[in-house]
């Protein structure tokens, strides 16, 4: 095991809803500091295997394997469940499309970046007051508003207290699904700036799943294109999108303004 | 002065002894006998045998009586009378369908087997103040029907089941523990049957609440009153000594099959499904919405966006239990002055820290007064 | 204006055994009953802080008032045992009374108002002042057995919360309270962790009885009658109160003393003796306060009684 080895590892990943299929035979690796973005119009299956991958879903068949800071790579459905959960709040981060599934509505901004810490056993108030100061500082947010609580703020700012409230644990991987959608065009540029900043500066490796090519043209190295629950063509980020192969991939890059 | 709120056994006598001088109130006015209320007051014994979960009309009358009327508090007398009574065994599922029928109508089918018995109810009536009846001493005499009920009253499901129109419901197998939720504690998720047991105790205001909500969209149901039947039913026991079922009695219940919004999958083609309302005695507004609150509740397992408060297991059943809610809700009237102390000296501390006076508005210095 | 009232408190005397009502079982649950509760008390005593569901009866009190802690006395009490209830910390307000008087009638066993005669003591709301020891039981009426409720109300997922020890929550709403306020503002129910592992509310007594419960020789035992939860602290151990490093657990202080007896070290009552709000201190422990009287002490007398303010 070095640190070339995959932080993350995919191997024939299927989804099944019944008898629908939500995503298909899905392979991949994820090395650290590697930024991954899946694209897909929506019910390409991206969202299903995001929830896969990122341990909040069991997939029907396949491994998801992850290399540990401690005891080396693991199945990360074949642990515990509180092994599970503990990774999920201290190595990995999710940043969820709603702010409102990320975040915890009914405490202050300090209080949400600051859970995380808590849950790990930081009992020092100062120390979390401290670190959650320093966080929102990061993510560019007003420190005055620490206290204020997440429905105050606007869309734009609810994202970035969920980057802030999960980066605080310093995780290895972080998954984002559609981290954007939904933000006016200046408010989204500038959020993205400020992800592949942070992304950049603390090595992070990143899943990021969106339907907006503009996106993963900014942040993602590599590129896998889903439709209908498979992946139909992947590769380095340029490459795809300056040279698409598969006829969808195609048509997905000439429907779009360039970035 | 201060005098000191005493409790003690004196007041705790005293107090007992005005409450059955009102509960008697005007001795001059006859008093009333258990026989009066069972017969006269039917329909809340009905009621207090239901959410009681105790099947004796006689002392549910008595529970009426001593509890002035209060429903709610004569459904605790007989809780509070059942736990102590010894469990001699399971007795057998009732057969519904074999029931002695009072009355019996179908809003699915115009006409259907057995046919529609309106029996007695208070839906036809014009609800006008009956001042006769202040008047007192009637003796109404209904007319008895030249010909007897059909014998065989199929459930309008069996019909439906018949062309495969409606969900199969299939019982549990003979020997399969049947969970008591008097005697275990209930966990989430419920599987259906300690769902149903609760609905059966629950509070008929609650269910009818949380019905009548299903029907103007929170959680929508399509419902349709497949069947309603009320009748007599024999109950049957099999003792271990004799090992086959016998007779011990008959009880009279209120049932509802509720036919709901179709569902269908791949492997199933669409089929309508089932909500399903059980009462003792006469209970029709409480067996309907028990229905509909039931088939909300199934939501899970149609697959259906669980959103509306109707369809929240733990929230439904957590809350419809009214022994349970008046007592915590009442309880709030026991003294809890020590915990109100731990917040007037916290309030006191933050506002003396907020550099407010602490003693009201004319010390003008803070902390001086104390 | 000037007579002082003494303090509210009941005979002094152990009241003799009286005669048992007929028709009912010994504390009138079933043997039955009180096996399956006796069970699930071994198991909470096994697992010190874990809530163990049990099939909870319906009592002939009202749910909120003490059912859980009526079953779990009904299911430790003996024959020769002496029983002490107090509620808000006296013998003699009304629903502690009451709930003596049931198992005077139900059990006929000894009943007291002394805390060192008893040798099973139920509880609302406070623990003695006087120390309790290893021949007492200190048996809890609980009203919500859950601390994490108020921060996750559905029990499917409590339970996985205190399965997995994820606490982190409850260390957010004490967060929240010193961003608001400065301090944590919890003055009763406040959450404790029992033997380092699972977190436990210790009932609506004030703070400023949680650290008795630490390492107290006594068996704590706490019944949820309505919630269907028995759960319990064994004799000499570990109950910390949860709090931050830099803002840890405190408790409750008066600038008063008892106007009594008085007491500078016990939980005071405010009493408001007239009607410009005129206010006096007397211990919320009424067997407590008449100890230290019989031994000699006496108080400033109150506001009215013109002794030094």
């Amino acid at each position: 095991m070095s640190a070339r080895d995959p932080l993350l590892q995919v191997r024939g990943l299927t989804h099944r809803y019944g008898r629908q299929v939500g995503c298909r035979d899905v392979s991949f690796d994820l090395h650290p500091g590697e930024v991954l973005g899946i694209v897909g119009e929506s019910g390409s299956g991206k969202t299903t295997l995001l929830k896969c991958v990122s341990g909040q879903m069991q997939p029907s068949e396949g491994e998801v394997a992850y290399r540990t800071r401690d005891i080396g790579t693991v199945d990360v459905y074949g642990m515990t469940e509180a092994r599970r959960r503990m990774l999920m709040r201290t190595d990995w981060g999710i940043v969820y499309q709603n702010a409102r599934d990320g975040l915890r509505m009914k405490v202050s901004a300090g209080a949400n970046v600051g859970e995380r810490l808590m849950a790990i056993g930081e009992r020092n108030y100062g120390h979390i007051r401290n670190e959650a100061v320093d966080w929102l500082e990061r993510v560019e947010m007003d420190i005055g508003r620490i206290d204020d609580l997440p429905g105050t703020f606007s869309g734009g700012m609810q994202q970035r207290l969920q980057i802030a409230r999960n980066l605080v644990t310093k995780p290895r991987l972080v998954f984002m699904d559609e981290p954007t959608s939904g933000l006016d065009v200046s408010v989204q540029a500038r959020l993205l700036d400020l992800i592949r900043g942070l992304v950049g500066s603390l090595g992070i490796a990143c899943v990021v799943v969106t339907h907006d090519l503009g996106v993963v043209r900014l942040l993602s190295h590599r590129l896998m294109v889903m439709k209908g629950g498979r992946v139909v063509e992947q590769g380095l980020t340029d490459q795809v999108l300056d040279d698409p192969q598969h006829p969808y991939t195609q048509l997905l890059v000439s429907s779009i303004l360039p970035v | 002065m201060y005098v000191a709120v005493k409790g003690g056994d004196q007041a705790i006598e005293n107090s007992q002894k005005l409450l059955a001088e009102e509960r008697r109130g005007d001795p001059r006015v006859p008093e009333l006998t258990l026989a009066q209320i069972r017969e006269q007051m039917s329909l809340a014994v009905d009621r207090v045998m239901t959410e009681g979960s105790l099947y004796d009309p006689e002392l549910a009358a008595l529970a009426i009586k001593q509890a002035r009327g209060d429903l709610v508090e004569a459904i605790f007398l007989l809780r509070a009378y059942r736990t102590t009574l010894p469990r001699f065994g399971i007795g057998e599922p009732i057969d519904t369908a074999a029931m002695a029928v009072r009355r019996r109508i179908s809003a699915t089918y115009k006409d259907l087997p057995g046919g529609q018995l309106l029996g007695a109810s208070f839906d036809y009536t014009h609800r006008l103040l009956d001042f006769a009846l202040a008047a007192g001493d009637e003796r109404p005499v209904a007319e008895i029907a030249p010909e007897g009920v059909e014998p065989g009253m199929p459930h309008v499901a069996d019909i439906l089941n018949h062309e495969g129109l409606i969900e199969a419901e299939e019982p549990d197998a003979d020997d399969a523990p049947v969970f008591d939720l008097t005697r275990e504690s209930p966990r989430y998720p419920a599987d259906r049957a300690a769902r149903l047991q609760n609905l059966a105790r629950g509070d008929e205001g609650w269910l009818l609440g949380l019905g009548y909500s299903t029907q103007r969209g929170y959680g929508n149901n399509h419902p349709f009153a497949g069947e309603i039947r009320v009748g007599e039913v024999a109950v049957e026991f099999a003792p271990e000594e004799l090992g086959f079922p016998i007779e011990i009695g008959e009880i009279t219940v209120t049932e509802c099959q509720m036919v709901n919004q179709f569902k269908g999958s791949a492997n199933v083609p669409p089929q309508f499904t089932r909500g399903y309302g059980l009462t003792f005695g006469h209970c029709e507004r409480k067996a309907m919405a028990m229905a509909l609150v039931d088939r909300a509740l199934r939501a899970d397992e149609f697959a259906e966006p669980i959103e509306a408060p109707a369809q929240d297991e733990e929230f439904v059943m957590a809350h419809s239990d009214n022994v349970e809610a008046s007592g915590f809700v009442q309880h709030l009237k026991l003294p809890h002055y020590v915990d109100f102390q731990a917040e007037l000296v916290t309030v006191r501390a933050l506002r003396r820290k907020a550099g407010l006076a602490v003693d009201g508005p004319d010390s003008a210095v803070p902390d001086a007064a104390e | 204006m000037s007579t002082v009232i003494p303090h509210p408190t009941a005979s002094t005397a152990t009241e003799a055994t009286q005669a048992r009502i007929e028709g009912y079982n010994f504390a009138y649950l079933d043997e039955q009953t009180k096996r399956m509760i006796r069970r699930a008390i071994l198991k909470a005593v096994a697992v010190p802080g874990y809530q163990v569901p049990f099939g909870s009866r319906e009592m002939p009190l009202p749910y909120g008032w003490g059912t859980g802690g009526i079953q779990v006395t009904a299911a430790v009490i003996g024959p020769d045992d002496t029983l002490k209830v107090i509620d808000q910390g006296a013998d003699d307000t009304t629903n502690a009374v009451n709930i003596r008087r049931f198992f005077a009638k139900t059990a006929g066993v000894a009943t007291t108002d002394r805390t060192v005669d008893a040798s099973i003591i139920q509880t609302r709301h406070r623990i003695p002042e006087t120390p309790l020891t290893e021949d007492q039981i200190l048996v809890y009426q609980v009203p919500i057995p859950e601390p994490l409720r108020q921060l996750e109300p559905r029990e499917s997922e409590t339970r996985k919360m205190h399965a997995l020890e994820e606490y982190g929550v409850m260390h957010v709403s004490l967060y929240e309270d010193i961003a608001k306020f400065g301090r944590i503002t919890r003055s009763y129910n406040y959450p404790v962790r029992v033997n380092g592992r699972y977190v436990m509310a210790p009932s609506p007594i004030p703070k400023f009885d949680n650290p008795k419960m630490d390492r107290m020789p006594a068996l704590q035992l706490f019944g949820a009658g309505r919630e269907k939860r028995i759960y319990a602290v064994p004799p000499y151990t570990e109950v910390k109160s949860l709090d931050f490093e830099d803002h840890p657990f405190e408790v409750e202080t008066w600038e008063e003393n008892c106007a009594l007896c008085g007491a500078g070290d016990s939980y005071l009552d405010e009493v408001i003796v007239d009607d410009q709000g005129t206010k006096m201190y007397v211990c919320s422990d009424s067997d407590y306060c008449r100890e230290r009287r019989e031994a000699g002490h006496v108080g400033d007398g109150g506001p009215n009684s013109g002794g030094p303010q």
